[in-house]
């Protein structure tokens, strides 16, 4: 993967944007991308540019999505909505094999032959791009390998839009993923809407990206917009809704796993798994094995599991093991910020601000770690 | 139990009613494409919906809807149950007491004389009670009414002799799956999908409605939690205490924070 140089940067206008669309189309791609639909900016299918949600912005905050009409006509000043990337690169059910007995008892297994579609992701924010590495390590990092993953994955050519309109609840920041784009781009785009008009600097990731980006209308960057784009993406790392406690989160989490603040969130936690949904690295499946009447056909499927669901941890004859909402949300919250760095090397958090927004009671990951931060202080030095 | 191909025996289904509008029995016969496979693995034994030649127990499975609601209904259930190797309850009536189960916080007599010309003639227990408070149950099948798709697992896995894949999470799950954005966060609606027991594919939200708690409260509803986002979401104290006594009325209201008064 070659990295991105300010030398090889172009400008698009709204119809380089266009032609973008449609020679990734035409290049065989299913363009995904944002779209306003249902009052929300979802992520889906796109046929061309036009449905990009030009002029809608969101106002969030916990518990809280709203679309915005906006006094301009920005495509990409939306921050992070319901679905994430993993929607796409890792579906909420794929059938693993099938199984047939035939008439002489014979049993046939048949794996699922993968043959995903080859994606093109438009608008992957930085602190997204991050997380689909994230999932990458998980889930083709290790020695357990989802090779359907790694097609899907494989496949998809990224185009990232760094943010300019971060939401009250986003903190990429504090995680260290935005709002610049990091590695792992194909192409990497900043909007600028200024006097000089609506345009988007960019510049290419890889091979294919520079290839891409050819094929479009565009013009040599020029001095002015490079100088906006890189003052609207230091802006918006100044306008960050929210913060992280400025510690090690890892080992703060380590120390407080009997803090009382565990109590308190539990009392307002619904376990009602929306937040591990909404997360763009939660990565957890079960396996769902389907019969027929006959008992002569099967399926394996994987499918999206939590661990706010009591049978995430049920052992057989003992019940589930995390009985409690505090036990469910702790091994949610230490495992994301604590102990994945002890299993993936990394922090399971990136900052997008998704479980904040989209937990109904709007329990919020940066305030409970500031309130175990508060509360180990307050252990240490007791007034 | 599994079905061993070499023997001609069939496992035996028993499908009863109590205390019920008899839409979940029907969900068993909405099965139009599974119904000739079923008739095929198993004899219908007992199926009034069906056919009115019931057949005699023993049954192997037996499919139980509705509520207890009267003295003769108590003591059928405990016939039915001696005579069924496994015993599994499908609906808010046979789970939950249903609907009739809001007389177990009201005055039954009351009820009678404003429901009935000649409540004389009526004969009902105090309480509309679900299947397991009288007899021991295998598994329960909640929903208003059942979904079809579940009914087919919980059968198929009774004839696999594997346990039925029924997750006890909420609605949440669904909407999350299918893509639903959430109508609580995204539009302010009111909606019980957070405590209540998925099984429905997250219909009501779908089409932009909240969800209305028919398939009863999830495996660890926190209703403490749940109330104060209803009011918050604009309902009044009356509104939330209308959407949770409805179909599984004694099963909310037994994990209530506080007591309602009705």
């Amino acid at each position: 993967m070659g990295t991105a140089t300010t030398d090889s940067a172009c400008v698009l206008d709204r119809d380089g944007l266009d032609a973008l669309v449609r020679v990734l189309r035409a290049r065989g791609r299913t363009v995904v991308g944002p779209t306003q639909r249902d009052g929300a900016i979802v992520l889906a299918e796109l046929e061309s540019a036009a449905e990009l949600p030009y002029g809608w912005g969101v106002e969030l905050e916990g518990g809280h999505y709203r679309v915005i009409r906006r006094d301009d006509e920005a495509a990409f000043a939306h921050s992070a909505g319901p679905q994430s990337w993993k929607n796409f690169l890792l579906p909420q059910r794929v059938r693993q094999w099938t199984a047939d007995r035939g008439p002489d008892g014979e049993l046939t297994v048949r794996p699922e032959r993968h043959d995903p579609a080859s994606y093109a992701f438009l608008g992957v924010r930085p602190c997204d791009l991050r997380a689909i590495a994230i999932q990458d390590r998980v889930l083709t990092g290790g020695r357990h390998k989802d090779d359907a993953y790694r097609a899907r994955r494989d496949g998809a050519f990224l185009i990232a839009v760094e943010c300019t309109e971060p939401g009250a609840t986003c903190f990429c920041v504090s995680m260290g993923t935005g709002p610049a784009a990091g590695p792992g781009y194909d192409i990497a785009m900043t909007e600028v809407l200024d006097g000089a008009g609506h345009r988007f600097l960019a510049r290419a990731g890889t091979a294919e990206g520079a290839d891409v980006l050819a094929e479009l209308p565009h013009r040599a960057a020029d001095p002015a917009t490079r100088t906006a784009a890189h003052e609207a993406v230091d802006a918006a790392a100044g306008r960050m809704g929210r913060t992280m406690p400025p510690v090690d989160l890892r080992a703060l989490l380590a120390g407080t796993l009997d803090a009382e603040r565990w109590n308190d969130v539990a009392s307002r936690c619904l376990t009602c798994g929306n937040c591990t949904m909404a997360c763009p690295t939660c990565f957890c499946t079960t396996t769902e094995d389907v019969t027929d009447l006959t008992g002569d056909h099967a399926e394996r499927w994987s499918r999206w599991e939590s661990c706010y669901d009591l049978d995430f941890s049920h052992l057989s004859g003992a019940g589930p093991v995390r009985a409690s909402g505090r036990s469910r949300y702790r091994q949610w919250m230490t495992h994301k910020l604590g102990t994945w760095h002890d299993q993936f090397g990394s922090s399971g958090c990136v900052g997008c601000g998704r479980c904040i927004v989209w937990c109904p009671v709007a329990i919020d990951i940066t305030e409970e770690a500031h309130a175990l931060h508060q509360e180990a202080l307050d252990k240490d030095s007791p007034s | 139990m599994t079905v061993d191909a070499a023997t001609p025996h069939r496992p035996r289904l028993g499908v009863f009613k109590f205390a019920s509008c008899d839409g979940c029995q029907l969900t068993l016969l909405d099965c139009e494409d599974e119904l000739l496979p079923l008739a095929g693995e198993m004899d219908i034994a007992y199926f009034l919906e069906a056919s009115s030649a019931p057949g005699p127990g023993p049954y192997d499975l037996s499919l139980v809807e509705g509520s207890v609601t009267t003295a003769e209904d108590a003591e059928r259930i405990r016939r039915i149950r001696a005579e069924s190797r496994t015993l599994v309850t499908i609906g808010a009536c046979a789970t939950a007491g249903g609907v009739q189960a809001l007389r177990n916080f009201a005055d039954v007599d009351e009820f009678r004389e404003i429901v009935y010309a000649r409540p004389e003639y009526i004969e009902t227990l105090a309480t509309s009670t679900p299947i397991a408070a009288h007899v021991p149950v295998d598994f329960e099948l909640q929903g208003c009414p059942i979904d079809r798709g579940q009914l087919l697992e919980v059968i198929t896995a009774f004839l696999a002799g594997r346990r039925p894949d029924i997750p006890r999470h909420s609605v949440c799950f669904a909407c999350k799956r299918r893509g639903t954005p959430c109508v609580t966060v995204a539009h302010g609606t009111p909606c019980l999908g957070p405590v209540t027991h998925a099984g429905c594919g997250a219909l009501c939200p779908a089409y932009g409605r909240g969800c209305y708690g028919c398939f009863g409260p999830s495996g660890s509803p926190n209703m403490p939690a749940m109330i104060p986002l209803l009011r918050s979401d604009g309902m009044s104290d009356e509104d939330v205490l209308r959407i949770l006594h409805t179909f599984n009325v004694a099963k909310f209201a037994a994990i209530e924070p506080e007591r309602e008064e009705p």
